[in-house]
């Protein structure tokens, strides 16, 4: 099992003793082991061929488009399919303001429970609720959409957002009439959507912290939380971060549930209960009607922004979480 | 007196931590309890048996939509299986150092990339040659979101495989190709079960990449190439609709798309119970 422990950076060297492939010398391949390798080297790299594929597909269909508008597609606001002027800020607005919003309500929650899961909780309650978690996780995004529609917004619509504005009604951001549909809605959506791949990822990153760690400080006279701060969540502090990047990714291209219940209106408004819209929302309402191939194209310069920012930002999430260890990538049981 | 303060902040961040554990449990229950209370009501046979109705005719059901899902599942799987499933041993099996952690490293990008950029991508490729949304579009896109899934697992399943059991086969003259196919694969077979069953379950409920692939249809499908119905889709037609009717169909629809997907979650969950560990 010397893979299992092994952390990643070793891999190489593990690789080579794990694989069958390991060198035989002084027998020639069999022809149908060179038949099989290659079938398998091909499987590994039809990945690698569909991902630039995807990536080449979108900038050639948003070429026109990007030839059109060029950067002022990224700063201008209006989006007028008739006189076939589009700018994209207001999506760009949206996607960013409700993605921080659900961020802020996802990630003390999700550390918190993370910390829970890993550190406090009873051995025995720890794994129905990682088992609960996993289903939150599995809960399709249109039926997320549909109880935001039908019991999220009304709640909003009548209790919060009226109390909001009675208490912090001096801010800009909770002004504005209550419709319940709106920022704040999709904000809400999206952190009970992401909060289970925080979760879980946290609790990887804290699972492979080594137990040297805590009793190092339990031994120095460290409470519970102490030792959880000090020890084990700076210890891990990069695969954190990383996680809730991964939450992050997911948040920005985040559709259905969102397009069901933010109200998708590309305008710029400072209010929370003001409706917005977002890349992948317009993506899912418009792409079927874009009668003209530049409207068609600006769609597709949409994608590829998101496309973009995502890959980004989940690379740069893994990076991370494999930098707390291997010990998460190998080491999981 | 110190000592004091630091227990209290001891307990109220321990609090803290087990109250957000609840917290985040909250909605879930809030959802299914909704869902079934919503839901029950309007599942009944005619749902599975029957298409849709017209506005204002009560009843009917989503017998093609669930149809539908089905089908694309397996069109989905007809490339997305064979390919994760080969990819993954390739990740293990290959002595090369640098390819291996290419594909490890895209796949889990491609695992983030927004389902609806997929569907994109599905759209341009398939359905602008042929001229029309059909299942074929959407079972492409579909397998797009899947294959990295699939990959993913069936990697760590194999690297579970005990290295003596390849050398005692290899230590017969069995040439490399069969020990995969024989041995290898037969023994993390449980574990790629799994993987595949958790794919399935995700691309159950997947939306956004079928709205300009498959697009949804009203009737019975005719023939692959054309639109096809799924049960996401019409749930969220009918969620958008302004019709009390509907969004009770919506509701039911719902209850047995969860259904269906946290049934073969159960089904992944239990096809490893045990073996995992016995087969390290």
């Amino acid at each position: 099992m010397s893979t299992a422990i092994m952390p990643n950076h070793g891999e190489e060297a593990g690789q080579a003793a794990t694989g069958i492939s390991a060198t035989r010398p002084g027998r020639p391949a069999h022809w149908g082991d060179q038949l099989f390798r290659l079938l398998l080297r091909a499987a590994g790299l039809s990945l690698v061929v569909l991902v630039i594929a995807i990536c080449a597909v979108l900038v050639w269909k948003a070429l026109p488009a990007m030839r059109t508008f060029g950067w002022r597609f990224l700063v201008t606001s209006v989006w007028d399919p008739v006189a076939e002027h589009y700018g994209a800020l207001p999506l760009i607005y949206g996607t960013l303001l409700s993605s921080l919003l659900a961020l802020c309500l996802a990630v003390p929650l999700g550390i918190g429970a993370a910390i829970y899961l890993a550190e406090l909780a009873p051995m025995w309650i720890r794994s129905p609720i990682a088992f609960l978690v996993e289903l939150l996780a599995a809960v399709p995004s249109v039926i997320y959409g549909l109880w935001g529609v039908f019991v999220l917004a009304p709640i909003l619509r009548m209790y919060v957002q009226p109390a909001l504005s009675r208490t912090f009604g001096f801010l800009p951001l909770f002004q504005g009439p209550p419709y319940g549909v709106g920022m704040l809605a999709a904000g809400i959506i999206l952190a009970i959507m992401i909060v289970p791949f925080i979760i879980a990822v946290s609790r990887e990153v804290l699972l492979a912290v080594p137990n040297t760690q805590r009793e190092a400080a339990l031994a120095l006279g460290a409470t519970r939380w102490e030792t959880t701060r000090i020890a084990v969540l700076r210890y891990g502090r990069s695969g954190l971060v990383g996680a809730i990047l991964l939450g992050l990714g997911r948040a920005l291209g985040e559709t259905m549930a969102v397009t069901m219940v933010i109200g998708n209106r590309p305008e710029i408004s400072a209010s929370l209960f003001a409706p917005g819209y977002t890349m992948a929302s317009m993506l899912a309402n418009e792409f079927t009607e874009a009668t003209s191939n530049l409207y068609l194209s600006a769609l597709i310069e949409v994608g590829l922004l998101l496309f973009a920012v995502t890959v980004c930002v989940n690379a740069l999430a893994r990076l991370l979480v494999w930098s707390v260890g291997g010990a998460v990538a190998g080491g999981r049981e | 007196m110190r000592f004091q303060l630091r227990r209290i902040v001891n307990r109220v961040m321990n609090g803290l931590a087990a109250a957000s554990a609840f917290l985040v449990v909250l909605p879930l229950l809030l959802i299914l309890a909704f869902l079934v209370y919503q839901g029950a009501s309007s599942v009944n046979l005619d749902f599975f048996t029957h298409l849709p109705k017209p506005v204002g005719e009560p009843g009917g059901g989503m017998a093609n939509a669930i149809v539908g899902t089905l089908t694309l599942i397996g069109l989905a799987a007809l490339v997305g299986l064979p390919l994760g499933i080969l990819g993954g041993v390739y990740l293990v099996e290959s002595r090369d150092p640098r390819l291996p952690w290419a594909v490890r490293f895209l796949a889990d990008v491609l695992n983030g990339v927004p389902s609806i950029v997929v569907g994109i991508f599905a759209y341009t490729l398939v359905v602008l040659p042929m001229r029309r949304f059909s299942a074929v579009a959407g079972g492409v896109a579909l397998a797009c979101i899947m294959l990295p899934i699939v990959l993913r697992t069936t990697e760590e399943m194999v690297r579970l495989v005990p290295n003596s059991l390849r050398e005692a086969a290899l230590a017969l003259g069995i040439p490399e190709w069969k020990v995969v196919l024989r041995v290898v694969l037969p023994t993390a077979r449980a574990g790629i079960l799994t993987g595949v069953m958790v794919s399935i379950a995700r691309i159950a409920g997947e939306t956004a990449p079928l709205l300009f692939t498959a697009f949804g249809n009203r009737f019975w499908h005719q023939r692959l190439d054309q639109p096809i119905a799924a049960l996401p889709l019409q749930i969220f037609a009918y969620a958008i609709a302004p019709y009390d009717d509907w969004h009770r169909q919506a509701w039911a629809g719902a209850v047995v798309l969860i259904a269906l997907i946290f049934l073969t979650s159960l089904a992944a969950r239990l096809a490893t119970r045990g073996r995992v560990r016995g087969a390290r």
